[in-house]
This record gives C-alpha cells, structure tokens and sequence, in this order.
C-alpha cells in the first residue's frame, strides 16, 4: 500500500462514524469601516504609518517631483523599475532605471539602491499592500532584495476596506505578497527592529485625482 | 564609538528532556529564565486583547474559525485529494509521508536530488516535530535556520521554547554572547563590536544570513495554511527570511501537517484575521507570501509539497483530543498560561509547548513515555488558554480527557486520581450540587486540613489553597449582578 494510500485509510477510519460537523457559519462583518472613500484613504494611512511605513500624499502632477525627492533622500543611485510602470513617475529622478529581467541573479538585485513598484490593492483596515506580479509590481523577488521600497497606490480604486473585501478581488493562481510595513522582527525581547531581511524602508505614496 | 560591551555568563548548554515535574522544578529557579519569560508573555498577552478588541465580531470570526477547521476535519480525505490535485494540476509534485522517517527520507532524497549540501530554512515546527534538520545532517547537508530566533536557537545548540518567539528565554546579552561566540563556525561572523543592542543583533544576523540567501538553491518550509480549492500555500511571516526562502531558491520544498488544510481560497479571510491579532498583537503581519504551484519565472521552478500525517490521524481518531488539530499555531494559548509562564517552554519536552503543546504532544507520540503521561498535568485547568483561543479549542476539557487516558494505564498514585476526576466531572456536570459544596465547604472551613488527604507523592508536594469565606459564584452575585 502507498503511504498516501495509507494516511488516506488512516484518515477515513478516524473520522467514519464521527457525527456532521456543524455548518460553517459567516455570520462575521465583511467590514469593520464605512463605505467612504476619503475615511478608508484616512484610515489607510494611519494604519500603513503605525506599523513604521512613511507615507505621502500626492496628485498626478506631484508623484514624479516627489519620488525624485525620496530617491534623492536615500542617496539612491539607482532604482530596480518593473514592467508596466507608468514612465511618468520617473520623469524628475536621474537615478539609473534597472529594468526587472528574469535573468537578473540575486547579486545583480542586492547591487540596486531602490525599488518602485504599484500594488494590486491596498486593505485600509490593515494597513496592507497586496502585489500580485501584476502590471508595475514585477516578479516577487524585486521587492524583497533591495533595502528601498517606493509603493504606489491608486486611490480611491485599489483601496479596499477589509481583508474580506481584498480576497474577493484577487486571484489565487498569482503569487502573492501581501506588505504590512517594511521588514521586522521583535525576536530579542520582543523590542520591535525594522530590517532583518526585507526592505528596512517602506515609502507609501498614495495616489488621489 | 562603540559601546563597551556588558559582561556576558557563558552559553549554558542545551537542556535534556525529562518529565514535566523535573524540568519544571529546575525551571522556576532560574530567575534569569522566569524574567525573560514574565516580561514577554505579559507584553504579548496586553498587546494581543488590545488588537482583538478592535474587531467587534471576534467572537462570530472565532466560531467560524472552528467550525470550518471542524467541518474540514470531518471531511479530511476529501479535501487532500482535491488539495493534491489542484496543488497538482499547477505544477507542484505531491508527496505523502505516513511518519517522521518517511518525511525525513523523501526530504533527503529530493535535497541530494538536486546535487546540493546546504539548504535554508524558513521556520517550520512540522520540520522540528520529525528531525529534520538531523536528518539532513546525518546525510552531509547543512540546512540553516534563517528565522531570527531560530538561528538563536540553532547557533546556541538549544531548542525553541515558544511558538512564535523560540528564543524568548535568551535575553539580549546572552543572544550577543551566542553571536560572538558561534557565527563565526558557521559563516561570516559577528563583528567585533557587537553590542547588545537589537538592531545591532538584528544586522549581525542580516549580514550573516544573506550570503546563504543570495546563493541558495534550495529552500525548505512549512505553511500556515492550504487550500484545498486552489492548492494554494501561505506562509505568515515578519522578517523576510520567509519571502527569501519562498522566492530566490530554484527548488522549494515545503513539509507540511494534514491537518494546515481549509477547504476554499474565502476561508482564508477568516484566519488572516484572527491569526495575526492572536499571535504577534498586530492588525497583520509584516510579510504574508501565498503561492500556487510554481509561477512562469516568479519564484522557485521545481516546488515540492509533503504532506505529513505522523500522529495527526490518531489524534483525528479520538472524538475529544481531535480539536487540538484546529491549531493554527498564534501561541496566545502559551501567553495567558500561569505554568508556562513559570516553567518555560523546555519544560514541556516538545517542539509544541504551552497549553497546545500539553494536548497535542501526547496525541501525537502517545503517551507511553514518561515526558509525555506527565503533560496533561502541566496545567492548573484554569482555562485562560481556552478563552483565548482564536479557534476556541477547549484545551481543559481534552487535558482532563488525556488524564483519564494516562490514569487508565495504571502506574502509582493514577488510580486514586481516576476517582477523584470521576466524582469531580459529575459534580461539574451538576452545578446545584457544586453550589452546595461550596457553601458547605466555605461554612466548615476551620475544619479542612492544610493539604489533601491521602498519602504519597502526590499529595506531598501538593498545597490545598485556603478556603474563602463565601464561594466566588455567591460573591459575584451579591456585588456584581
């Protein structure tokens, strides 16, 4: 018998005879926020800034002075740019734009200063960035390596109030990385350390008009 | 300029795994050990309450919780199938491994496949739970642990002693005396200059860990979750060594209990919810990766899913102990728990301490050995682990359930214990005859002795506390309603 055979058998004797378990109940709030785009954007940007990203506010004829400024602020010699990113966002900053190539190795990623990427959706009640390897947010791995990460969100329509409301919209079969502020730990008497691993710096740029 | 480093006591060696009364007893002396853990659970479990009370329907996101773990349970087989097959059909190779040693070789096997000696590792208790990490040794692969904590953990020769934060017994200094001390063995190694401070503790480990990262090949992981519909993996983590393992390697390779699986992608709403309120007190976790099979160009080329049973289908076989295997791992059960406050993790012999680790252990591995017939003692019965928990596992009730077991195979001091439980159950099962007990109990007081009848061991190291005046239930009727 193979073992799948066999921890199937195992499984089915556990449970034969056991009574229905009881129906499962969604009884739960599919949202804890009224429906009001200007308090789900509010409400975002408290949540994305208690848990230590640095956010900005910005209309379409801000964001490129703006992401020239933060690039600049880091000393940003150059910055990793996925395919579908709006040129515009770019037009200020004389960093050199790294394009996202599949052949990139890691080291190649680590020598990039910078990243700037969209968002499939952003959960305001959370504070969480969702990428799903879509349109301007490249493959995974651009946005863990370098220490810098410059996310856009489009407001009001890739805010969505509730983590309920984000599963509806997205799509299992992506890749998904779901960002609730830049990498932390708080392994060494639970003090909470930006870094470690992922990004140490987390700019949020939310996008209105 | 640097600061002077503080004066470090040498890394003590690992514990050896004994019966929870003699590990306790040692444990409690150590006052080093009984600080670090007061202050964390205390911080964690403040902080926890705060971020459940934001959701006003934790209660509703709690019974849904158990009752979709409970339904995929009943219908376990079911859903692996369709698990291996959507995991399957989107380019994932399924594995099943009936115990530790089967999980240990296919693991090996597929590792040496791919002609590598070193793989990382993103924290994994089911890869704790069958020796992984020993096994790959035996067989000349280095797996590194890349969890802050658990390279803690593995650079001290210790083990974990928490859930989610293994290292919560080590304190600052001893963490940088581990660092100075053994990175050097086992890769680029600490600077000179090491303070205690954490970000400096934190960078010396940054530095450390991603050379392993950036040349890694292979990675090895647990999940938090599965989705049968989808065959969707997800992975809840803060630091990034998750996504790093998840992400860069060429092969992933991920162990995982049967017991991890929901039945459809929307069930997930439910414990992205409450998991991460329940574990680190946050709203969500810093990082949350989910996969599908393998993706064109994205992520690893060749994934590998093991399920493993070791101990889960016994523990699905008892009617009672089968809740334990709801567990989705958030440790709050540990936080609230006065004998794990006092005793520390160590003390419970398993990868799985605390409350959780008292009913799971000993449903996993049976109860025949001596370590694993004393934790359903490793527990006052006061509750607080139940009323925490996100999937509302009744931790008491199987205890007293385990107890029962372990008293029917006999051994000194059980069988008079098995009538006392008896006679205690049909009075908690009657509560007007509890009531009155209680009152006549409080009325004779001046009569009870100090300690409970009988003799023997048991009764020896056993104080009975003072009766109070009046029964609580009384009290809080009188003031309080």
């Amino acid at each position: 018998m193979s073992s799948r055979d066999r921890v199937l058998a195992r499984v089915r004797a556990a449970v034969a005879g056991a009574p229905e378990a009881p129906a499962v109940l969604r009884d739960y709030l599919t949202s804890h926020t009224r429906d009001d785009p200007a308090a789900l954007l509010d409400l975002l940007h408290d949540n994305l800034a208690d848990y230590r990203a640095l956010v900005h506010r910005a209309d379409p004829a801000g964001v490129a002075p703006l992401v020239a400024r933060l690039l600049a602020a880091r000393g940003a010699k150059s910055v990793l740019v996925p395919a579908g990113l709006p040129d515009a966002w770019l037009a200020d900053t004389d960093c050199v734009r790294v394009a996202d190539r599949v052949e990139a190795t890691a080291a190649e990623l680590d020598a990039v200063d910078s990243v700037i990427t969209g968002c499939a959706l952003a959960i305001a009640e959370t504070g969480t960035l969702v990428l799903d390897a879509g349109p301007a947010q490249g493959r995974r791995r651009i946005t863990l390596v370098p220490d810098h990460h410059i996310c856009v969100v489009r407001a009001p329509e890739q805010i969505v109030a509730s983590v309920p409301r984000a599963m509806s919209r997205l799509d299992p079969r992506r890749p998904l990385t779901w960002l609730s502020g830049p990498s932390a730990t708080s392994d060494i008497e639970l003090d909470r350390v930006e870094g470690v691993h992922g990004p140490r710096a987390l700019e949020v740029i939310l996008l209105s008009g | 300029m640097p600061v002077p480093p503080p004066p470090t006591r040498p890394v003590p060696p690992p514990p050896t795994p004994r019966a929870f009364p003699e590990a306790a007893r040692d444990a409690v002396r150590d006052t080093t050990l009984r600080a670090n853990l007061r202050h964390a659970t205390h911080t964690i479990r403040d902080k926890r309450a705060r971020a459940v009370a934001e959701l006003e329907d934790w209660q509703r996101l709690r019974e849904a919780g158990k009752r979709i773990k409970d339904h995929t349970l009943r219908h376990l087989d079911r859903y692996l199938e369709q698990l291996e097959a959507a995991a399957t059909a989107a380019g994932a190779t399924v594995h099943w491994a009936a115990d530790a040693d089967e999980a240990n070789r296919i693991v090996t096997g597929l590792v040496k496949a791919t002609g590598e000696r070193e793989v990382v590792k993103v924290k994994s208790m089911a890869t704790q739970e069958i020796g992984l990490n020993e096994a790959l040794a035996a067989e000349g692969i280095h797996a590194y642990e890349t969890d802050l904590a658990e390279l803690i953990v593995q650079l001290g020769d210790d083990r974990p002693s928490h859930i989610l934060v293994p290292a919560i017994h080590r304190n600052r200094a001893e963490i940088r005396a581990i660092f100075r001390e053994r990175m050097g063995r086992w890769g680029r190694p600490a600077p000179d200059d090491l303070t205690d401070e954490p970000a400096d503790l934190a960078e010396a480990a940054r530095l450390h860990l991603r050379e392993k990262f950036l040349r890694a090949k292979v990675a090895i992981s647990g999940a938090n979750f599965m989705v049968a519909e989808t065959g969707t993996l997800v992975v809840l983590e803060s630091e990034g060594n998750g996504r790093m393992c998840l992400t860069l390697p060429e092969t992933l390779i991920s162990v995982v209990g049967i017991e991890k699986t929901v039945p459809t992608w929307r069930d997930l709403e439910v414990f992205l919810q409450t998991l991460p309120r329940s574990s680190t007190a946050e709203r969500m976790n810093p990082y949350t990766s989910m996969w599908t099979g393998t993706s064109d160009d994205d992520g690893p080329r060749t994934f590998h899913l093991v399920l493993l049973d070791n101990g889960r289908t016994d523990a699905l076989a008892d009617d009672i102990g089968r809740q334990a295997l709801r567990c989705i791992r958030c440790s709050a059960c540990l936080n609230v728990c006065p004998v794990y406050e006092r005793a520390g993790g160590h003390a419970y012999g398993s990868v799985y301490p605390g409350p959780i680790g008292a009913i799971l252990t000993p449903q996993l591995r049976g109860t025949t050995s001596e370590i694993d017939a004393s934790l359903p003692y490793a527990s006052s019965l006061c509750g607080a682990c139940y009323d925490v928990c996100p999937v509302a596992i009744d931790i008491p009730e199987v205890l007293v359930h385990l107890r029962e077991r372990v008293a029917d195979q006999g051994g000194r001091g059980h069988r008079a214990e098995k009538a006392v439980m008896r006679a205690a159950s049909w009075v908690m099962d009657h509560p007007a005859a509890l009531a009155a007990g209680e009152r006549a109990a409080a009325r004779t007081r001046a009569l009870h002795p100090g300690r409970p009848p009988g003799a023997g061991a048991w009764t020896e190291s056993r104080d009975l506390p003072p009766l109070p005046a009046q029964p609580f239930r009384d009290w809080w009727k009188k003031n309080r309603t």
